[in-house]
């Protein structure tokens, strides 16, 4: 069993991470992180880089917990990254960050934290930034 | 004073608001598409020009210009922050232009970029000035044997001296030539490679072969391998120099414009040589070298003052003689055969006032790029987040419509579709474009040169060298084609002199070498981030990664349309 996180290198990504890292001490599972990009602009803010991810993954090896990250670049949406991650690592639980979204917004971009929440079929714990 | 007072009244011509609008949309548009990789000037003009036919031919070429030059200036900016070069004649600007971004300097990085292409800019557009009649005199006189013979060393030369394998030079232009070559024959009325259809009698449009060269294949060839693992790119503020920056910088601006016009004035220009002489003279004359291979300012003032220089310069022949030598001069021209103009010496004659606001518009356009570009540049970067299949489809979409619109008959769409395929296979197997377009727009006129100097000497062959110019020219042609061949000979027969033929070398060995030397330079350069994500990614992904690389490496050896 495992728990997924998706993982942006913004605030929001960040406290998903946070709360992931606390469940995956909790119930002693692996942590699996996906960070995914639609590999589709040349510069995508949303992929994280070589730095980022090192500094990640020494947190983790620091704080024991046994963990995978996948940056995968194959021109799917990140819910379906995620959801299909969920479904190859027989999820526990899946993180998500949220954020505000206006609804026009919402409305022409869809909302990747929607169609985890309404498609996962594992409980899904949502987490905002902190303000 | 003539030349003044005519370019005088050409910034009476270009300094209305009309035309002043023009020329910032061409700087907004050409900024964009240099700021872009894969999206360039001469697919961008070539894009423009069904739509530019309703506008005043002045206006157009003003919003050419601006094109033109934009592309010079915002190719650097990409380059700097990304690694990546925006155009071809970029690649020696991101050797130290991204390493001093990593090092924390990419807001001088990029202003030294920007004030030196300015700088290069207005001395280049002086030099033109001040050339271009003198060309346009000595022009006047010449013959049709020299005129073809002049012509021949331009095709030549674009084929054999840029890009990596002459084999594919040729194959380029021998297709450009044959594109050229449909439709009837102008002396005799026979119809030639029109297959028997009818609407092949009139000939290709260049219209739609430039679109489908440039825009089509360029969008297939995107599309062909759209997913890649996004790069880093460097967060950067307002541009702004220190004085120790400036100090470091007015020379090598002076020295890269000294390399950039002539050798963009020449017929086998392009910005490419220039860029890579200048970043080797840098290095030798610097006063810290040490900081060569971390990031000198001394690496980007000097290139990139060549490159915009050279752009300059390449205006020179395209105006005074008719003769374009890099892709996006080609279009230009073919955008005034498309408003009846008749390109050549006699163009400053018979539409002076138009050649007069277009070389304005130039000093108009610079001085608008140096506004647009320093306080904006962090706003340009943001183009590149832009996801492409967006991008692609709406040039693919332009491109059909303005194909369509020129002789609004669905055949066009056809001939579209079928060179667009051919500009992809171009782009797979190598080939590169520039030879292709030079051939289809000089090839008609190559011919009615040779027709001409055939029927002045009665159909004697020896017509063609019957002027001294011709003759000093075909030695020069001979020169260029056979000197690579002798250099390796003399080379392989004196191997202890190598020292001396390396020295006098740059001269005339130069052209063949750096061409090749920047693509085997710029992947040496360290952590270069498609090297470490080629690493990283999953084993799927690696070798197309891999691929991609080295066939972007193989695209900077030619002219980015």
């Amino acid at each position: 069993m495992s728990i997924i996180v998706g993982y942006i290198p913004t605030a929001e990504g960040t406290a998903a991470l946070d709360r992931a890292i606390t469940e995956a001490q909790k119930s002693q599972s692996r942590l699996v992180i996906i960070n995914s990009s639609r590999g589709d602009a040349i510069v995508d803010k949303r992929y994280a880089q070589a730095e980022d991810i090192s500094s990640l993954t020494e947190r983790l090896d620091r704080e024991g917990i046994e963990h995978l990250v996948l940056q995968p670049v194959r021109g799917n949406d990140a819910a379906n990254e995620v959801l299909e991650a969920a479904e190859k690592y027989r999820a526990e639980l899946i993180v998500i960050g949220l954020r505000r979204r206006t609804p026009v917004g919402k409305l022409i971009m869809g909302s990747a934290a929607q169609q985890i929440l309404l498609e996962a079929s594992c409980p899904v714990l949502a987490v905002k930034a902190s303000a | 004073m003539d030349v003044l007072s005519s370019l005088m009244d050409g910034f009476a011509t270009a300094l209305t608001p009309m035309n002043l609008l023009y020329a910032l949309i061409g700087v907004i548009l050409g900024t964009a598409v240099g700021v872009l990789p894969g999206i360039g000037p001469a697919m961008t003009v070539a894009l423009l020009l069904p739509v530019a036919t309703v506008l005043e031919p002045t206006s157009a070429f003003i919003m050419f210009a601006g094109i033109y030059y934009g592309g010079m200036f915002g190719g650097s900016t990409t380059s700097i922050l990304l690694n990546t070069p925006g155009e071809s004649s970029s690649v020696i600007t991101a050797i130290e232009g991204n390493l001093m971004a990593k090092a924390g300097k990419a807001a001088q990085a990029l202003a030294t970029a920007a004030i030196g292409s300015f700088v290069a800019g207005a001395i280049g557009t002086s030099l033109l000035v001040v050339f271009a009649p003198i060309v346009v005199q000595f022009a006047v006189s010449l013959g049709a044997p020299s005129y073809f013979a002049i012509m021949v060393l331009a095709l030549l030369a674009v084929t054999a001296v840029l890009g990596s394998s002459k084999l594919r030079g040729f194959a380029s232009l021998g297709l450009g030539l044959a594109i050229g070559l449909v439709g009837l024959d102008f002396v005799s009325g026979q119809a030639r490679l029109t297959f028997g259809l009818p609407l092949l009698s009139d000939g290709l449009d260049v219209v739609v072969i430039a679109v489908a060269i440039f825009a089509v294949g360029e969008a297939l060839w995107v599309a062909a391998h759209l997913r890649r693992t996004p790069l880093q790119i460097i967060p950067v503020g307002r541009p702004w120099m220190g004085k120790e920056d400036w100090k470091r910088s007015w020379k090598p601006w002076l020295r890269g414009t000294a390399f950039g016009f002539p050798f963009g004035a020449l017929p086998a220009g392009g910005a490419e040589i220039p860029t890579f002489l200048s970043y080797v003279t840098e290095k030798r004359l610097s006063k810290h070298p040490e900081e060569f291979g971390k990031g000198a300012i001394e690496g980007v003032a000097g290139p990139e003052a060549a490159n915009n220089a050279a752009a300059a310069g390449t205006l020179t022949p395209m105006l005074a003689l008719g003769l374009p030598t890099n892709a996006t001069a080609a279009v230009m021209l073919a955008a005034f055969t498309q408003f009846g103009i008749q390109p050549g010496p006699l163009l400053f004659q018979n539409e002076g006032p138009l050649v007069w606001a277009l070389i304005a518009s130039l000093f108009i356009g610079n001085f608008l790029l140096l506004l647009v570009n320093l306080p904006l540049a962090p706003v340009w970067a943001k183009l590149l987040q832009l996801p492409r299949p967006y991008l692609y489809a709406g040039i693919l979409f332009f491109a059909t419509l303005g194909a369509y619109s020129v002789n609004l008959q669905a055949f066009d769409l056809m001939l579209l579709l079928v060179l667009g395929a051919l500009g992809f296979m171009m782009r797979r197997y190598g080939l590169p474009v520039l030879p292709l377009i030079l051939g289809v727009i000089l090839g008609p006129r190559l011919e009615k040169q040779l027709r001409q100097a055939l029927q002045l000497s009665a159909g004697d062959v020896s017509g063609l060298w019957s002027e001294p110019i011709a003759v000093v020219v075909y030695v020069i042609v001979a020169l260029v084609l056979l000197w690579p061949l002798a250099a390796r000979l003399w080379r392989a027969r004196r191997p202890r002199t190598g020292g001396l033929v390396v020295a006098d070398g740059p001269a005339v060995d130069g052209p063949a070498g750096p061409a090749a030397a920047p693509s085997v330079e710029a992947p040496a350069v360290e952590g270069r981030p498609v090297d470490g994500s080629a690493a990283e990614a999953p084993a799927d992904r690696g070798p197309d990664a891999g691929r991609h690389r080295a066939d972007a490496h193989a695209n900077h050896g030619q002219e980015k349309s």
